[in-house]
């Protein structure tokens, strides 16, 4: 067999070889430049960086800017720092990532294992709402919030997420109950298992891989997400991303270079978390074995 | 009234009527066969008695209970899909005991019969395994195990040996002949695989169409087939059937039929009333076997018939020997003993057990009823 493959790969001679890795080499660093540039300059004192020297690597080491950053940089009016906006943050994505999956799992199980007159129809009602412009609903969703008595509240702003994370989660599950085995549910009608409990016993925990997927996506949208924050937030529930602008915006006096790229890190950090701690799940292969294979 | 009655059920799909008018009533202890080629109806059937396709109209009674919009699990019937189905998070001890945890059934009184199922089926060293570890056969088992525990009223097999290969199938199929020998259960078994059938029933449905065809003892079926659809699907190599006509010689009926050199044989008919069809065209229909070399043919027999004809093709097979000829313009098939003395392009004398050949309408393709 190993020698079948080789004889039909392509053949690459040891210069091709060489240019190829060179290329990509340097198109990794390219994409790495810029993530170096906020690491060497947020562990350097501002005066370096006012000195020009960009490039450089810091010559005298800090986390200063870091813990300025997090607990006591300007922030609009109040020099709170990051810290209670980054719990902001947190305090929305969790549970609008938590029921948006758990909702998208339970319309993708109705419509692919209860099906029901214009399911198909519905299905793509909500498909359209994956495309709809996050500025069209501004102002209609500012309205409803008033309604609700949500308005500037973390709860509104979690809750404007699930509304419009419900499409694209109940795409996913959709997607993948749809080739889930029928039978494995019938099997279980007939062994009794109700609606939910066929969701909660057989379909959830065969659901992993998707589950992922759908959290990743989730909670980077929403993470970073910044006009619905900018739009319904008010002062004490911004999320991280407003308080990141507000940070780099605020005009008192110097403008703290190294404080700023410390903030922009602290502000991608979890969802670089999420990827790759979530990821290890990403596996395939949690069905085998429930059907013929 | 039976143990399990299927009183003119009718599905319809919108206004495409799949099955028609499906009239079986299954006796305690019986095992029904549906068999037919896909398409058939025999699953729809199935699934409706299982209550996972709704009635159209008609009535499933299972002990003298209509069954009409109970809900499966109501209806104490268990199922084996084709797919064995087993929920691949659970292991093969779970898989067994959720129907009865669905039912409230105490976890000791599970677990009892957990282990007594595994010792019958002899998988108690799977127990703590997922399904993703098990072959094919012992997945087989398992799913057999979640139905058996359960102890139904009547058990329902969706083509459960469909995905064995071909050595585990007989095994297969073996065991579950000697399971309802021993447990004595009604079993309603869903095949397209006539062995299958004829091995394991009491009794078969043979379906085409959306219709029972001939429902009936295997011998039944197999000798005395209701038309020729159900003569061809039963029985491998399939029943020949050939243009013939009928004479009257000597008072007695006879089938006129051609051979390869466009002369006649006359074989004659055991059914004397079929003097009545005299100088028609009908089709006659003689099983493979009871085509045979004069020293093979059956002995207790009171009606051998003799004709030359010419051998196309011989085929050995080991344990037998088709052998093919040109008989009223069709290729025919016997099969012979593996050490007849068979050549290709010999002109041969055949001996054809007449006794056991039907004739059919050419033009309702039914048997004409001797």
């Amino acid at each position: 067999m190993a020698q079948a493959t080789q004889d039909t790969a392509i053949r690459t001679g040891r210069i091709t070889r060489t240019l190829i890795y060179l290329v990509l080499l340097l198109f990794s660093l390219f994409y790495l430049l810029p993530l170096y540039v906020m690491l060497a300059n947020s562990l350097k004192p501002l005066e370096e960086i006012t000195g020009g020297g960009m490039m450089n690597l810091p010559q005298v080491f800090t986390v200063e800017p870091w813990i300025k950053a997090w607990s006591s940089a300007q922030i609009g009016v109040e020099p709170t720092g990051l810290r209670p906006y980054f719990w902001n943050s947190i305090k929305m994505v969790v549970p609008a990532v938590i029921v948006s999956t758990v909702l998208g799992a339970l319309n993708g199980y109705v419509l692919t294992k209860w099906r029901f007159k214009y399911d198909t129809i519905l299905f793509g009602l909500m498909l359209f709402a994956c495309f709809i412009p996050f500025q069209i609903v501004l102002i209609p969703m500012a309205r409803m919030l008033g309604l609700m008595g949500l308005a500037g509240t973390t709860w509104g702003l979690a809750l404007v997420h699930v509304v419009y994370g419900i499409g694209f989660t109940t795409l996913y599950f959709r997607n993948y109950y749809a080739v889930f085995p029928t039978e494995l549910i019938r099997a279980a009608q007939i062994d009794g298992a109700g609606f939910f409990q066929i969701f909660w016993r057989i379909l959830l925990p065969s659901s992993g891989p998707i589950a992922v997927v759908s959290i990743i996506w989730q909670f980077t949208n929403i993470w970073n997400d910044f006009l619905f924050g900018a739009s319904f937030a008010d002062a004490n529930s911004q999320p991280m991303t407003v308080a990141l602008n507000n940070l780099v915006q605020s005009s008192t006096g110097v403008k703290e270079y190294n404080v700023h790229f410390a903030g922009a890190i602290l502000a991608a950090l979890p969802t670089l978390l999420v990827y790759i701690v979530a990821g290890r799940y990403f596996v395939r292969g949690l069905m085998a074995g429930s059907v013929k294979g | 009234m039976g143990f399990l009655d299927i009183d003119n059920a009718t599905k319809s799909y919108g206004s495409v009527e799949v099955l028609h008018k499906v009239d079986i009533s299954v006796e305690e202890g019986e095992f029904l066969v549906l068999v037919g080629p896909s398409g058939c109806g025999k699953s729809t059937l199935l699934n409706m008695i299982a209550g996972l396709e709704e009635i159209t109209s008609g009535e499933v009674r299972i002990k003298d209970k209509v069954m009409n919009g109970v809900h499966p699990s109501n209806r104490n019937i268990a199922m084996v899909f084709q797919s064995y189905a087993l929920y691949p998070n659970m292991t093969v001890g779970q898989n067994i005991t959720f129907g009865l945890e669905m039912h409230g059934v105490p976890k000791a009184d599970r677990d009892k019969a957990m282990i007594e199922v595994a010792r019958l089926l002899q998988i108690e060293q799977l127990l703590d395994r997922k399904p993703g570890q098990l072959s094919g056969g012992q997945r087989q088992r398992v799913a057999m195990g979640r139905a058996l525990v359960r102890e139904p009223d009547v058990f329902l097999f969706d083509e459960p040996l469909s995905n064995l290969d071909a050595k585990l199938r007989v095994d297969m199929r073996t065991e579950i002949k000697k399971l309802h020998q021993n447990l004595g259960t009604t079993i309603v078994y869903v095949t397209h695989d006539q062995i299958e059938a004829m091995t394991l029933s009491s009794r078969i449905a043979v379906m085409n169409g959306g219709y029972v065809q001939q429902l009936g003892t295997p011998q039944d079926i197999y000798d005395t087939p209701a038309n020729i659809f159900v003569a061809t699907f039963m029985g491998s190599p399939a029943m020949n059937v050939l243009p013939a006509r009928v004479e009257v010689l000597n008072g007695r009926p006879h089938a006129e039929v051609v051979l390869h050199d466009g002369s006649t044989a006359h074989l004659p008919f055991s059914q004397d009333n079929l003097a009545t069809w005299a100088g028609r065209d009908i089709l006659l229909g003689v099983r493979p076997e009871t085509i045979t070399d004069m020293d093979g043919a059956d002995r207790k027999s009171s009606n051998i018939a003799n004709m030359t004809n010419r051998i196309v093709v011989t085929e050995p097979a080991g344990s037998d020997t088709f052998v093919s000829m040109q008989l009223g313009g069709r290729d025919v098939i016997a099969r012979m003993r593996s050490d007849a003395e068979v050549a290709a392009g010999q002109d041969f004398n055949f001996a054809v057990n007449m006794e056991k050949a039907v004739a059919f309408d050419p033009e309702s393709e039914m048997r004409i009823v001797p």
